[in-house]
Order: C-alpha cells, then structure tokens, then sequence
C-alpha cells in the first residue's frame, strides 16, 4: 500500500507523520530532539529510510542527525562545519565587514542518486556537502570565493544559503539561494559558480538590479522541466526557462508577491504553489486569510486555495521550507505554519484539512511518497 | 626511584564531577553527574578535554572545536562563583578538584 511520510522541523523538535494515500488518517511521532531548533529534515530519494536532520541550537551548537529507518530511531553524525582555508570578510547590515562564522545548518539536500552523498546550506552562507553519510563535510569553497562574496550581506534571518535545487540528470549542475546575495549555479559540481540574478529588481539594494545582493527567498524546480525555475523573491515571483540565466516576473493578480515558500505540482510543471505574505514588516497573510495560491498556467495568472484553511484571524506565517507536494497519483500539498499546524491537500490544494494544529512554530515541511 | 618513577608518582590524579545542562546529558547518553578523571592540574580545560575525550559528541557543544573558545551562552560555576571568564588554564578550587563540588556547565538563562 502506498503512503506518504511528512517529515516537520519545529522550533522545539522534529515530527513524522504518516497516512496512507488516502491521507486522511495520520499518525503523529514525536517530538524528536525535543527542546532543540531542528531547521530542515529530509529523506534520501535514493533510499527513502534515510533521512538526515539538522538540530541545532543558540546554546549548544550544531547537530546533524541521521535515521536509517524511516524516522523511528536516530544517531548522531558529524557536526563538524569548518570553513575551508581563511573565511574572509562579508558585508554586516550595516554594510560594515564582518567575518564569516559558522552558526547552522538551514538546509540538507540528500544526492537523488547517492544514499551516502547529501548538501548542507549553512549560515554564515556556504555549501558543504558529505560522501560518507553525514559523518564528515567538507566545504564547496568556490562558492564562497566567488568575487562577489565580500558584498553578500545577511537577510532578516542571517546569511544563510537555505535552497539547494539538484539536475535531476545532470550531476555537476546544481542551483543555490542565498539570502541575501541571490541565487548561483554550478556547471561543475561545485567548483565554480555563475550568480544567476539578471533580472531581478530589488528596492532594498543601493543598484536595484545589481549582479548579487537579492534576498531570494526559495526557488523550485520539476525535474521534467530542469531549465525552469521558479523563484519566491522578497518581494516578486519570478520565473526563468534559461535555467536562471535570465528571469521574468510572474506575480500577475497575487494579492501581494511578498511570501516564502513556492514549490511545483509533482505531475504538471506548469502548476506552480506560493504563500501570499502581507509584508516584509507584517509576515502574515493578507486580510487575516490564509490563502495558498495555485497558478496552472506557470505564473501570472492565480487563484486562490481557500477551502479548509483558517479564512479570519489567521496571522501565521509560512516559511520558506515549510511547504511541500508529494507525487502519489493524486498531487498532496502540504504547508506549515508559524502556528504549529500542518495543512494537508490530497487533491492538489482544492482541499485542505490539518494534519495537526499545536506543534511549536513549524520551520520545515518536507514530504516523502512511500509505494 | 627513576626518573621516570619520580615523574609518575608526582602526577595526581583527580575525580571531578561535572554537571552537563539536559540537552548535553541527552546528546552524550547520560544520566546524572559525570564523573571524569583528570591527571596533573585541574583546570578548565584539563576538565573539559577529558569530558570531550570521554564522550566525543561533545565536541563543539560547551566550546568552539578548533579555537577552544567557551561558547557564547555557556557558563561555568562552581563553590557559588561563576568561572566563565577566568583563563582557561587557571586552576579550579581545591573542592572541584577533591570532588566534594561539581562544576557546572549552565546554558546562559534563558526564558520568560
């Protein structure tokens, strides 16, 4: 019987929640690492019992912790992410120099091919990536050294490369996002990186459509389509089809192209999910109604998904990993919130019913299709 | 007696007890105090290379692994006086080294 494993990040541990495909009855364990910030967890796509997290904690450091069966038992693995050679100096917000220091890990992106093989995006913003499962990592320095990186500077939440976005064929190509320096592309396997940023337009930057310095906030890809990505910026929703080489807005009739999170349907590239986010000052959604909105057209043109979300009083926020779909045959979509609920869609976000309503502030949300 | 006798028997060796924040105490599979043994000079950094020798996943969590700096919102107690930012290698108070007092590894307060 097939089914789905939805994995959560909170502020104070992880949960798994499991359901059939029917994903209407769920099974809720947890919390693991109860107490600790877990930003991401994921599952490997080349064996879905593995699954990799990332706990961590002002107090105490920096976790990464690895399940080999499918969430119900956990070890501790290498939390070691040293920066390779001397780090050098970026832009603070005040746009003084400050050295790059490592605080945590935001993202782990398991290898579609290698169970042993995953990608942490960390805070201060640098790539690692593990061959031995987590154990130990090792940095992608070009990134880092590229020219740019003396002018990259923190968002709100620090400077932290939050998004790795795989070639589903290609091995050497792989995208980045940082916030806020904008978004890069490796053509050989992390050696050297193009900013990829030309036309992104940002009022919140001296050169409103400098080569670097955009907070984007999330990029998402369907692996039909690798050439096209979609990005939720700070502000705007944009698109490209030269695999970043150039972009175009698509925000169309959003009611505000402010938001986090934008993911793709798993069986239509051109059906594409963002979270309307009132502002960067008031991170909750428009009118108190919390909306997800679904372009089947690929952008610029969207509607609103309403039935079954909270539609007043409703001032959460959802983060930029915090959304997920899943690919059984009917697309799941899935959504988490500063509230602590999880919203789940078996029929491409038509519907949607909570998972759970009273987790602590949901930071991750990512989805694993069991068959 | 050789030298090296001489060197051996002039070597103490100390029990301290150390109280690790639960989050710690969960991170290394522990209960309770930590007894570690400590040969030659009791100090903070004698403490804690044993404490982190002893239980490897420690490493990085009470201080920076390569500068061995404490870490920000760490702090270290013992006798009722707080030690955080005494040097590394001064030497703890006769109780900590005797055992009659633990030191403290405390999570900066946090809270409301």
């Amino acid at each position: 019987m097939s089914g789905v494993r939805v994995l959560v990040g909170t502020r104070k541990g992880a949960f798994v929640l499991t359901a059939d495909e029917r994903r209407r009855q769920w099974e809720v364990d947890g919390p693991h690492f109860s107490g600790w910030e877990i930003y991401h967890l994921k599952g490997s796509p080349a064996d879905p019992d593995r699954i990799f997290a990332s706990q961590t904690s002002g107090w105490f450091g920096q976790v990464v912790q690895r399940s080999d069966d499918g969430g119900s038992t956990w070890g501790q693995v290498g939390g070691d992410f040293t920066y390779d050679g001397v780090p050098g100096q970026h832009q603070w917000y005040d746009g003084s120099l400050r050295p790059w220091e490592f605080t945590r890990v935001w993202h782990l992106e398991p290898s579609l091919t290698e169970p042993d093989t995953v990608y942490a995006g960390v805070e201060d913003a640098a790539l690692f990536k593990s061959t031995d499962g987590g154990e130990s990592w090792h940095e992608l320095s070009g990134l880092r050294e590229h020219p740019t990186g003396p002018s990259w500077q923190p968002g709100a939440g620090g400077m932290c490369l939050h998004t790795i976005v795989a070639h589903p064929t290609d091995d050497q190509r792989l995208y980045v996002a940082i916030s806020a320096a904008g978004a890069f592309r490796t053509d050989d396997g992390g050696k050297t990186w193009l900013p990829i940023n030309k036309g992104l337009r940002s009022g919140e930057i001296p050169d409103t459509d400098a080569e670097v310095g955009h907070c984007v906030h999330r990029i998402a890809m369907h692996p039909s389509r690798p050439d096209t990505l979609f990005m939720q910026k700070h502000w705007d929703v944009m698109r490209s089809d030269d695999a970043g080489d150039s972009w175009h807005e698509v925000s169309g009739n959003l009611p505000s192209d402010f938001g986090f999170p934008i993911d793709v349907h798993a069986h239509e590239p051109e059906t594409v999910y963002v979270v309307p986010i009132k502002s960067d000052s008031e991170h909750f959604p428009p009118d108190g109604s919390l909306r997800v909105y679904r372009s089947r057209t690929g952008g610029d043109e969207w509607e609103a998904l309403t039935e079954g979300l909270p539609q007043r009083d409703c001032y959460v926020n959802v983060l930029r990993d915090a959304m997920a779909v899943d690919s059984l045959d009917s697309c799941g979509v899935y959504v988490g919130t500063t509230g602590g609920q999880v919203y789940a869609s078996a029929d491409s976000g038509d519907s949607w019913a909570p998972i759970v309503r009273d987790l602590p502030a949901v930071l991750s949300v990512e989805v694993q299709s069991l068959r | 007696m050789s030298t090296t006798e001489a060197k051996q028997t002039d070597v103490h060796v100390h029990t301290v007890r150390i109280v690790l924040p639960a989050h710690l105490r969960t991170i290394a599979g522990i209960a309770g105090e930590v007894p570690v043994t400590v040969e030659g000079a009791v100090t903070t950094r004698s403490v804690l290379d044993v404490l982190e020798a002893d239980h490897p996943r420690l490493a990085g969590m009470i201080r920076d692994r390569h500068t061995q700096r404490r870490r920000a919102f760490v702090r270290f107690f013992a006798c009722a006086r707080d030690l955080s930012h005494d040097e590394p290698d001064a030497v703890l108070p006769d109780a900590v080294a005797q055992g009659s007092e633990p030191f403290l590894v405390v999570g900066a307060m946090a809270g409301g």
